[in-house]
């Protein structure tokens, strides 16, 4: 398995029955491929569509059924389409169980860098800093590092997503939960010692006496 | 409704320099005849309020491609480099908005409120000048409201009072966009008689739209 399938392997375990979750463009969205659909989950694209379904055959595409990358989508049964002002008030408003985002940088506190490198790269937050700010869980779902570097840092060195800490970091490494007391390593994944995620992790990690491997048994 | 136009009548009343709504999500849900038109007669100098610029070529990136485009207040223009390039040399001002943050900006604009409170931003960048208010212990940002000389929008249905009703998700900033302009063109890709729009099923009354495009063909 490759590291972004582990990666969305990985989260899929986090979504639970009847959720309703945003996944963010690229890795994220790969997550979909991995909850079954007896789970009974809706996916939203905030562009305004609940029930979310996988792309059409070619040629039975809805030029107005797009996700948020624009690219072609279907609906689910009991999909439901809304418009901006609902999108984001279900968002904002606590409605979301769950968002899953890329990464640029998280830090010992938490917090997630991921819509700006300045100087370099200024796409715009798009919804993330709603989506960080107002799902009632967020999980991030990245590579460890990039270009050798750690992007689980001291402290954030690009600016800022939200203030608020992020509940579950996935990489192709680990799983870390913020918290308080600081970054928990909570599952290796498998084959990767505990020597070798601290070797790869600018932060410093809460290490408990028990570290298991993440299981991938379903 | 005060009547229908051609696209061109359309472009005509939009004078350089004006601001504009334009509904549409990367080109999804915009309104594109109008956006043609614009083009075509050689708009100048427009203040565009959108969620994105979408992609060069298509839907909005045609009036960045123009360089109609004098100022964005957007969300999102990672997918139009364009857009990035003339912010970077200067000739594109642009303001990020978060996407929540921008849809209510307008929702205030074209329902008559002083602004909104909005947790969204705080601790960012976004914060950056603007008013924290606290409201029974937790923070907000204030969010001034968004209003326009035009809003350009685009429906699935129209009939010809003005009703619209949208497809999916073409429907994201046009129903918002619709209150908050003081001439609002639409354009349809069909125009039905009216009554065959079922009430239910409208989603911006007619009593908001003053113009609607004329038929394609």
């Amino acid at each position: 398995m490759d590291t972004k399938e582990l990666i969305a392997r990985r989260v899929a375990q986090e979504i639970l029955p009847g959720m309703l979750v945003n996944l963010g463009i690229g890795l994220p969205s790969m997550v979909a491929n991995y909850v079954p659909a007896e789970r009974g989950v809706f996916f939203q694209a905030e562009n305004g569509v609940i029930g979310l379904g996988a792309r059409p055959p070619e040629g039975m595409e809805d030029p107005n059924l797009t996700d948020a990358g624009g690219g072609f989508v279907s609906a689910v049964p009991g999909a439901a389409s809304i418009d901006s002002a609902m999108s984001f008030g279900l968002i904002r408003g606590g409605h979301l169980d769950m968002t899953v985002l890329g990464g640029l940088e998280v830090d010992e506190s938490g917090h997630l860098a991921n819509w700006k490198v300045p100087g370099k790269m200024v796409p715009g937050m798009g919804g993330a800093m709603d989506l960080v700010t107002g799902a009632a869980r967020v999980v991030v779902a990245m590579q460890h590092s990039a270009r050798g570097k750690s992007k689980i840092v001291r402290k954030c060195s690009l600016p800022l997503t939200a203030l608020r800490r992020v509940d579950m970091v996935v990489t192709d490494l680990a799983v870390i939960v913020p918290s308080p007391a600081g970054l928990i390593l909570r599952e290796r994944a498998p084959g990767v010692s505990i020597e070798a995620i601290r070797e790869a992790t600018e932060a410093a990690l809460v290490v408990p006496d028990e570290v298991p491997e993440m299981g991938f048994d379903a | 409704m005060k009547g229908a136009l051609t696209p061109r009548d359309a472009a005509d009343m939009i004078a350089d320099g004006a601001s504009l709504m334009i509904a549409g999500f990367m080109g999804v849900g915009s309104p594109h005849r109008l956006i043609d038109a614009l083009v075509a007669r050689n708009a100048r100098e427009l203040t565009v309020i959108a969620n994105d610029t979408a992609r060069p070529g298509f839907g909005i990136g045609k009036l960045i491609s123009a360089g109609a485009v004098r100022h964005v207040i957007t969300s999102h223009i990672g997918l139009n480099p364009e857009t990035q390039a003339g912010m970077i040399e200067g000739s594109i001002t642009v303001e990020l908005v978060p996407q929540g943050t921008l849809v209510e900006r307008i929702r205030a604009g074209g329902m008559g409120l002083g602004g909104v409170l909005t947790p969204t931003g705080l601790g960012t960048e976004v914060e950056e000048g603007k008013r924290i208010i606290e409201v029974e212990g937790n923070h907000f940002l204030l969010e001034t409201p968004l209003r326009a000389d035009f809003s350009l929008l685009a429906a699935g249905q129209a009939d010809y009072v003005g009703n619209l009703a949208y497809s999916l998700t073409a429907h994201n900033f046009n129903p918002v966009m619709a209150l908050a302009a003081d001439t609002v063109i639409a354009e349809a890709e069909s125009i039905v008689p009216v009554g065959v729009i079922p009430p239910d099923a409208v989603k911006t009354p007619s009593v908001l739209v003053d113009h609607l495009l004329l038929r394609a063909c």
